[in-house]
């Protein structure tokens, strides 16, 4: 075998390694922003929550950033993950709305909004919106209602969920007082409104204590057939 | 496009696969014209969408994770078919859903199941459920499980080698009788009498495979299906929940039963002691 005569030219001294075909530079357009979402389902109200913190890496950005937004006066939708993929969606959502209004005069129901989430959220299966939702309101016969999804667009209705940063830490608590689980001998009572609030309360004060893109303050839009109310609570600021 | 032939990619050939109402992938989705029969999906532009999402989440950056992780099976027998599921979703390693619904019913005689990414099944087994839909007011009779099974076939092909996971059993009964077909995102499309798929099929074959014969009564088939579903959950970690069990029969399926994992595990424990 002929072997290089390079590789034998100078033994001992270090070779200069000259790169000359193409680089590639990672596209790397998500960014974490935090935040953490919670919907609950009653007879006749849903809850959905969400703290109003912006984070990024270790910055807060905004203390003043919820993440519910305002659907339809029975549709609340919670989004947390990418703040930039959050913005576009929901712009999207309330253009499709807006038109939909005007096709069929009539404003879409909870889960005709599901639905289409999903089908939005798949049209960018190769691309995801890093975005993770979870819609809460009213269906067609005044129960409450919950969808959540994941970011491609899979989704199902649930009486609870939560989601977000600090989602793994609230769903175990929900599933205990919410769903009863892992308790023997409980009466399973049904969920009221007013315990519903004051649990989702305690929730998120307990997720601001151990996870830090959690805090600030708490978002709470109750729907009701009266309407949608929201109430600000201080969480940790630190 | 400039763009695709320097990233390599292989439109030309793409081209020749697709049916031609098919519009490939563009680099942002339009979202407005929802009464188009095409759809269209956006891809990273410059990047190859299979590794995309990988390679986000390398060297620290943000990880998307979508849900996955199953145990599905499906076996024919004398009285028609039986499918089992179980219903865990789970996205990396959270379980983002323990009640998770992986039986699409695309009408009242044709079972879809769903295996791998959930997302992915649910679209386009909607999808399916559209065209079985459109075929019967086209057609005026309804479509065969053959048909179906092969129209989500080249779905799968349309988009293969873009990452999809799907790997799912059409069931249904039409004119030649029960039907059970396995498709997955590779295009595969195989027709048999027995079938599991998902991280844990491995575990529900070896119980099913035991217990199956052509003649069993519908009882034993139901809890042949609840055993393996049972035992694949007790072993493989992405699955578990409660076992969703339909029972395909020549008028159409039923919905047997949907019972949890745990009470069906604890009930064999409490019969292999009292034998």
């Amino acid at each position: 075998n002929m072997l290089s005569a390079q590789h034998f030219g100078d033994p001992g001294k270090m070779k200069d390694y000259h790169y000359t075909g193409p680089v590639e530079h990672k596209f790397s357009p998500y960014a974490y922003n935090g935040g953490t979402v919670l919907a609950v389902a009653g007879d006749d109200f849903a809850i959905v929550a969400s703290d109003t913190r912006l984070s990024e890496g270790y910055s807060i950005h905004s203390r003043d950033s919820p993440k519910c937004y305002k659907l339809t006066d029975t549709t609340v939708l919670g989004c947390s993950g990418f703040h930039g993929d959050c913005l576009t969606l929901t712009k999207i959502i309330e253009a499709r709305l807006k038109m939909y209004k005007h096709s069929n005069n009539k404003t879409m129901t909870s889960g005709a909004i599901a639905a289409m989430l999903s089908t939005i959220l798949y049209s960018r299966r190769f691309f995801p919106y890093y975005v993770y939702n979870i819609i809460g309101g009213l269906d067609e016969e005044g129960k409450g209602a919950v969808y959540s999804f994941d970011p491609v667009g899979s989704y199902q209705r649930d009486t609870y969920k939560a989601g977000g940063s600090a989602s793994a830490m609230l769903q175990p608590l929900l599933d205990n007082q919410i769903g009863f689980k892992n308790m023997e001998g409980v009466e399973h009572v049904p969920l009221t409104k007013d315990k519903a609030i004051q649990l989702v309360k305690d929730v998120f004060i307990s997720a601001a204590e151990r996870d830090v893109y959690t805090g600030d303050a708490l978002r709470v839009c109750v729907i009701t057939k009266e309407g949608i109310n929201e109430q600000t609570i201080p969480l940790r600021k630190d | 496009m400039a763009l695709f032939d320097v990233s390599g990619f292989n439109s030309d050939l793409r081209a020749r696969i697709l049916p031609s109402t098919q519009v490939p992938v563009l680099d942002r989705a339009n979202n407005y014209n929802f009464g188009s029969k095409f759809q269209e999906f956006a891809v990273p532009p410059g990047v190859d969408p299979s590794g995309f999402l990988e390679s986000c989440s390398s060297d620290g950056g943000v990880r998307i994770e979508m849900d996955h992780g199953t145990t599905t099976l499906a076996f024919k027998f004398r009285h028609g078919v039986i499918v089992a599921v179980d219903s865990r979703a789970s996205s990396g390693r959270y379980i983002s859903s323990t009640y998770y619904d992986k039986v699409i019913e695309i009408n009242p005689y044709l079972l879809g199941t769903m295996s791998g990414s959930a997302a992915d099944c649910m679209y386009w087994e909607r999808l399916l459920a559209k065209e079985c839909r459109l075929y019967r007011l086209r057609n005026n009779q309804r479509i065969s499980v053959a048909a179906a099974s092969k129209l989500l076939c080249n779905m799968m092909l349309g988009y293969r080698g873009m990452g999809l996971s799907v790997g799912s059993m059409i069931c249904g009964w039409d004119k030649e009788g029960p039907g059970l077909y396995y498709v997955d995102e590779n295009g595969t499309r195989l027709s048999g009498r027995m079938f599991s798929t998902g991280s844990g099929n491995s575990y529900a074959y070896g119980v099913m495979d035991s217990g199956y014969r052509e003649d069993l009564t519908v009882e034993e088939a139901y809890d042949l299906g609840c055993r393996a579903i049972a035992h694949a959950t007790h072993r493989d970690a992405y699955s578990g929940g409660v076992v969703n069990m339909y029972h395909m029969q020549k008028d159409g399926w039923i919905k047997v039963c949907k019972q949890d994992v745990s009470e069906l595990l604890h009930r064999y424990r409490k019969e292999k002691l009292r034998v």
